[in-house]
C-alpha cells in the first residue's frame, strides 16, 4: 500500500496539458480513471493539488480519489527518477533468471522495487509481463528493452546508465 | 516493385526491428531508383527469431529472420538470397524452415504478421469487414447468435463460457441501451496472445466486436486496455479512425440504419479488473473490486446496462465464423472444444512465440514439436498453464490433449494462452510460490480468506525455500488451499491455490527435499544450495573476492582461491561474477 508521503513535497506549477484534461472530461460517466491517467502523463505522478482539482470537477470526494489511486499500480504518488529500470517479473523472465537480475540491480544501484534513489537518477519499478517472452529475462531502462541479460551483462549495462546519468545531472 | 515488410510487434521492436525499419524506410527516401515499399506488419509468431523481414519481389517472396540494419540495407541494395542464406527462414508457399508454421491452424491469427494493421485496404482485401456486412445484410441478429451457437465456440478469455449462449442471454435482456465489451486486459504475467493480436490484426477484433454489437442490438462497445500496451492502444486507435471515415464502423454503417461506436478504455493496472465485474467498476471509475454474480453483466453490466463481455481471442474467432459458417468451425477440435486456440509459448522452449493449434493437439507435441523441446538440452519437466489461475502439468501427462475438459482433470485449466515450459533447471516449489506472491499481492482485499489466506500460504511456501520448512506443511497448504478456493467471491482467489495445489500433487518429492533435507533440487531457492569453489578451473583471478560482500573467498592472485562455506551467506555474487565456471553450485 502507499503512503500519503508526498504530502510534504513541493506543489509543481498547474500545466495546461492537465488543465485541458480536466475541461474535455468535465461531466463524463466514468472520467475518474482518464484523469488521473491524464494527471500522470502530464506530471510524471500524481501531484497532491491534482487529487484535489479532479475532486472538484467530478464531484467525487478527495479521499476516494486518493482510495482510486492507491488502489491501481499505475498510479504514483512520487516523481521518478531520470532512468525508470522497469525489471519484468512474467512467468518466462522468472524461471530464466529474473530475480539474479534483481539482486544484480540491488548491488550495483541499492535499489530494491518500487524505490528511487536519493538523486532521483533511478527508479526501480517491476511489471507483469512486457511480452517479449522470447528475449527473457528483460529489462526495460525507459524505452528501450534489453533481453537475454546475464548479471554480468546487466553490470556492465546499469554501469554505463550511471555514468550517463551523473554526466547528464552535471551538465 | 520489390516490398519489404518488417514486423514491428511489441515483441519485434524489443529485439531491434524499429532500427531496421528506419534503415529501410531512410533508404527508401534517399533513393531515386525503382521504388520499393517498406511497410509494417504484426508478429507472425517466430518471436524466437525476431526481427523478421519479408520481402516480396514480383513472384518471388522469401522471409529473412534475425535482421539488423545492415543486413537489411544488403538486400536493400541488391544482395540475393544466397548471400544471406543464413537468414532465410520462409520461401514462397514452401513451409518454414523450423517446421514452426507447419502444424498450426490460423483463424485469429489469419492476419498477423501478413497484412499491415496500420492500412485498413490490406484487411478489406484479405474479406475484411465482410463478415460484418454478411450479418447486417443477409442475416437476422438471430441468425448470427444461432452460427455462433452452432459454432461452439467457447471463451477465450480463460473461464471457456459458450460464447452463442452469452450472446443469447444478452440479446434477451431488454434496455434501451446495452454495451460491448472487449476485455484487453490480459493479465497473466506469461502471456502477450491479446496485444499480439490487437498490434498485427486490430480490425478482426473490431469487427468481431461490431457483429457482435448487431446481435445483441448494442450500438457501443468499449475496449478495456491495459496502459501497458502502447503501440496496441495506438493501433486500435488509427484502426477505429480509419473504419470510421469509411463508413464501417460508427453510425449507419455500411449507408444503413445500424450504428456502431467503439471507445477505448486504459486500465490502470490491476489483475483483478480482468474478473468482469471488477472491470465493470474501474471502467465506470472506481476501484476495481469485484462483486456478487448474479446479476450477471449480461442483465446489468456498465452503468448498469445489459453488457456483453468477451475476450479478445473470441472476438477475433467471429468475423471467421459468420464467413465461413458455424459448422466449418466446429468440424475442427474435439466433442467440446472446437476451432483453435492461441498459446504463448514461452519459458525454457527453444521456439517461443505465439502459435494457434487445432483444439486436441497434445501438449507434446505443442512443446517438443512446434517449440522444438527444450533449450540447451534440458529435461522437459513441466509446462503451466494458465498463469496464476492454473497449474503445472508434468511432462508425464504430456500426451493430454488441448481441450477444456481434460486439461481441468490434470489441475490445470486451459486458461487464457499462457503455456509456460519448464526444464529441470525450474523448481516447482519456486514457481509455486512465484505464482502466489503474484496473487496475493493483486488480491483486492474484499474477501478474508483471498486477502489472508493467501498471505498464509505465502508465508509457508516462503519459508519452505528459504530452508524453514517443517513436517505437516505440504498438509496446512492443501487445508488452506481448499478453503480458499471455497470462500473466495471471485475467480483470482477461487483459483489461487491452484498452482501449489498441482505441485503438490505432482511435484511432491520437490517439496520433501526441501522440507526434509533442505535441498533444493534444481538449485534455484538461494538459501538451500551450497557455494564451492573447483580446484581444476580456478585461475585465481581474484574477480569473486572483489565481489563477495562478506570476505567468504580469500586467496592469492595466480592461486587457487578458497571459499569459507560458514562465512557464506549464499548470495550467489561470486558464481554470476566467475569467467571461467570455477564456481560450483549444488
Ligand atoms: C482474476 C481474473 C482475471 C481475469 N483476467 C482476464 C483477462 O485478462 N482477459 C480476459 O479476457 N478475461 C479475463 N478473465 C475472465 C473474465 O472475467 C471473463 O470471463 C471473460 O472476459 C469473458 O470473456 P470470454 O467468455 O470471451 O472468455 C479474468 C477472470 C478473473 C477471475
Ligand atoms: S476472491 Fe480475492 S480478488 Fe476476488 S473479490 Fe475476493 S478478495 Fe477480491
Amino acid at each position: 500500500m502507499k503512503q500519503m508521503e508526498h504530502v510534504s513535497a513541493p506543489d509543481p506549477p498547474a500545466l495546461p496539458a492537465f488543465g485541458r484534461a480536466l475541461w474535455r472530461y468535465r461531466g463524463q460517466r466514468g472520467a475518474l480513471i482518464p484523469l488521473l491517467q491524464s494527471a500522470q502523463e502530464t506530471y510524471g505522478y500524481i501531484p497532491k493539488q491534482a487529487i484535489y482539482e479532479i475532486a472538484g470537477v467530478t464531484g467525487i470526494p478527495p479521499a476516494e480519489v486518493y482510495g482510486v489511486v492507491t488502489f491501481y499500480a499505475q498510479f504514483r504518488l512520487e516523481p521518478q527518477g531520470r532512468y525508470v529500470i522497469r525489471l519484468c517479473t512474467g512467468t518466462a523472465c522468472h524461471v530464466n533468471g529474473a530475480p539474479m537480475l534483481e539482486e544484480t540491480i540491488e548491488e550495483v544501484l541499492g535499489l530494491k522495487r518500487g524505490e528511487t534513489d536519493g538523486e532521483r537518477l533511478f527508479t526501480l519499478e517491476s511489471v507483469a509481463c512486457i511480452g517479449c517472452c522470447s528475449l527473457s529475462p528483460v529489462i526495460m531502462v525507459n524505452d528501450e528493452t534489453f533481453g537475454k541479460l546475464d548479471a554480468r551483462k546487466l553490470r556492465r549495462l546499469l554501469k554505463r546508465f550511471k555514468k550517463a546519468a551523473r554526466q547528464e545531472e552535471r551538465g | 516493385m520489390r516490398s519489404f515488410k518488417v514486423g514491428t510487434s511489441t515483441c519485434g521492436v524489443s529485439a531491434g526491428a524499429d532500427k531496421v525499419l528506419e534503415r529501410l524506410l531512410s533508404l527508401a527516401a534517399e533513393s531515386d531508383g525503382a521504388p520499393v515499399a517498406v511497410s509494417e506488419t504484426g508478429c507472425i509468431g517466430m518471436c524466437y527469431r525476431e526481427p523478421l523481414v519479408e520481402v516480396v519481389d514480383g513472384p518471388e517472396r522469401v522471409l529473412y529472420a534475425e535482421m539488423t540494419p545492415e543486413a537489411a540495407e544488403r538486400l536493400y541494395r541488391g544482395a540475393t538470397r544466397d548471400e544471406l542464406e543464413a537468414h532465410v527462414l520462409i520461401e514462397g508457399e514452401s513451409g518454414d524452415r523450423d517446421g514452426f508454421l507447419l502444424e498450426q491452424h490460423r483463424i485469429a491469427l489469419v492476419n498477423c504478421g501478413h497484412i499491415d494493421p496500420a492500412d485498413l485496404d490490406d484487411y478489406l482485401a484479405q474479406d475484411g469487414y465482410a463478415g460484418y456486412r454478411k450479418a447486417v445484410t443477409a442475416m437476422t441478429p438471430e441468425e448470427v447468435v444461432a452460427e455462433i451457437e452452432l459454432s461452439g465456440l467457447r471463451g477465450r478469455g480463460g473461464g471457456g463460457f459458450p460464447t452463442g449462449l452469452k450472446w443469447k442471454l444478452s440479446r434477451a435482456s431488454a434496455a434501451d441501451t446495452k454495451y460491448i465489451v472487449c476485455n484487453a486486459d490480459e493479465g497473466d504475467p506469461g502471456a502477450f496472445m491479446d496485444r499480439s493480436l490487437l498490434e498485427g490484426d486490430p480490425h478482426g477484433v473490431l469487427e468481431g466486436m461490431a457483429i457482435a454489437g448487431y446481435a445483441i442490438g448494442a450500438c457501443e462497445g468499449h475496449i478495456y486496455i491495459r496502459a501497458e500496451y502502447p503501440r496496441a492502444i495506438r493501433r486500435l486507435e488509427a484502426a477505429i479512425e480509419q473504419a470510421t471515415a469509411r463508413g464501417l464502423l460508427g453510425r449507419g454503417v455500411f449507408g444503413g440504419e445500424i450504428d456502431f461506436e467503439v471507445h477505448i478504455k486504459q486500465g490502470a493496472g490491476a489483475f483483478v479488473c480482468g474478473e468482469e465485474t471488477a472491470l465493470i467498476a474501474s471502467m465506470e471509475g472506481r476501484r476495481g473490486m469485484p462483486r456478487f454474480r448474479p446479476p450477471y453483466p449480461a442483465e446489468r453490466g456498465l452503468f448498469d446496462k445489459p453488457t456483453n463481455i468477451n475476450n479478445v481471442e473470441t472476438f477475433a474467432n467471429v468475423p471467421w465464423i459468420v464467413r465461413n459458417g458455424g459448422a466449418a468451425f466446429a468440424a475442427l477440435g474435439t466433442p467440446k472444444s472446437k476451432g483453435t486456440k492461441v498459446f504463448a509459448l514461452a519459458g525454457k522452449v527453444v521456439r517461443g512465440g505465439l502459435v494457434e493449434v487445432p483444439m486436441g493437439m497434445t501438449i507434446n507435441r505443442l512443446v517438443l514439436g512446434i517449440g522444438g523441446g527444450v533449450r540447451e538440452g534440458g529435461r522437459f519437466k513441466a509446462v503451466q498453464l494458465g498463469g496464476p489461475s492454473g497449474g503445472c502439468i508434468p511432462a508425464s501427462l504430456g500426451d493430454t490433449p488441448i481441450d477444456y475438459d481434460q486439461l481441468t482433470a490434470t489441475g490445470a485449466i486451459m486458461g487464457s494462452g499462457g503455456l509456460v515450459v519448464m526444464d529441470d533447471s525450474t523448481c516447482m516449489v519456486d514457481v509455486a510460490r512465484y505464482f502466489l506472491s503474484f496473487t496475493q499481492s493483486e488480491s483486492c482485499g474484499k474477501c478474508t480468506f483471498c486477502r489472508i489466506g493467501t498471505k498464509r500460504m505465502l508465508e509457508i511456501l516462503e519459508a519452505i525455500c528459504a530452508g524453514g520448512g517443517r513436517e505437516g506443511d505440504i498438509e496446512r497448504l492443501e487445508t488452506l488451499g481448499r478453503q480458499i478456493s471455497a470462500a473466495s467471491l471471485c475467480g483470482l482467489g477461487q483459483t489461487a491455490p491452484n498452482p501449489v495445489l498441482t505441485t503438490i500433487r505432482y511435484f511432491r518429492d520437490e517439496y520433501e527435499a526441501h522440507i526434509r533435507d533442505k535441498r533444493c533440487p534444481a538449485h534455484v531457492c538461494p538459501s538451500l544450495v551450497s557455494y564451492s569453489i573447483s580446484e581444476a578451473a580456478c585461475t585465481g583471478c581474484g574477480a569473486c573476492i572483489k565481489v563477495c560482500p562478506v570476505d567468504a573467498i580469500t586467496g592469492r592472485r595466480k592461486e587457487l582461491h578458497v571459499l569459507d562455506a560458514e562465512a557464506c551467506i549464499r548470495c550467489g555474487r561470486c558464481y554470476t561474477t566467475c569467467q571461467f565456471d570455477a564456481i560450483i553450485k549444488d
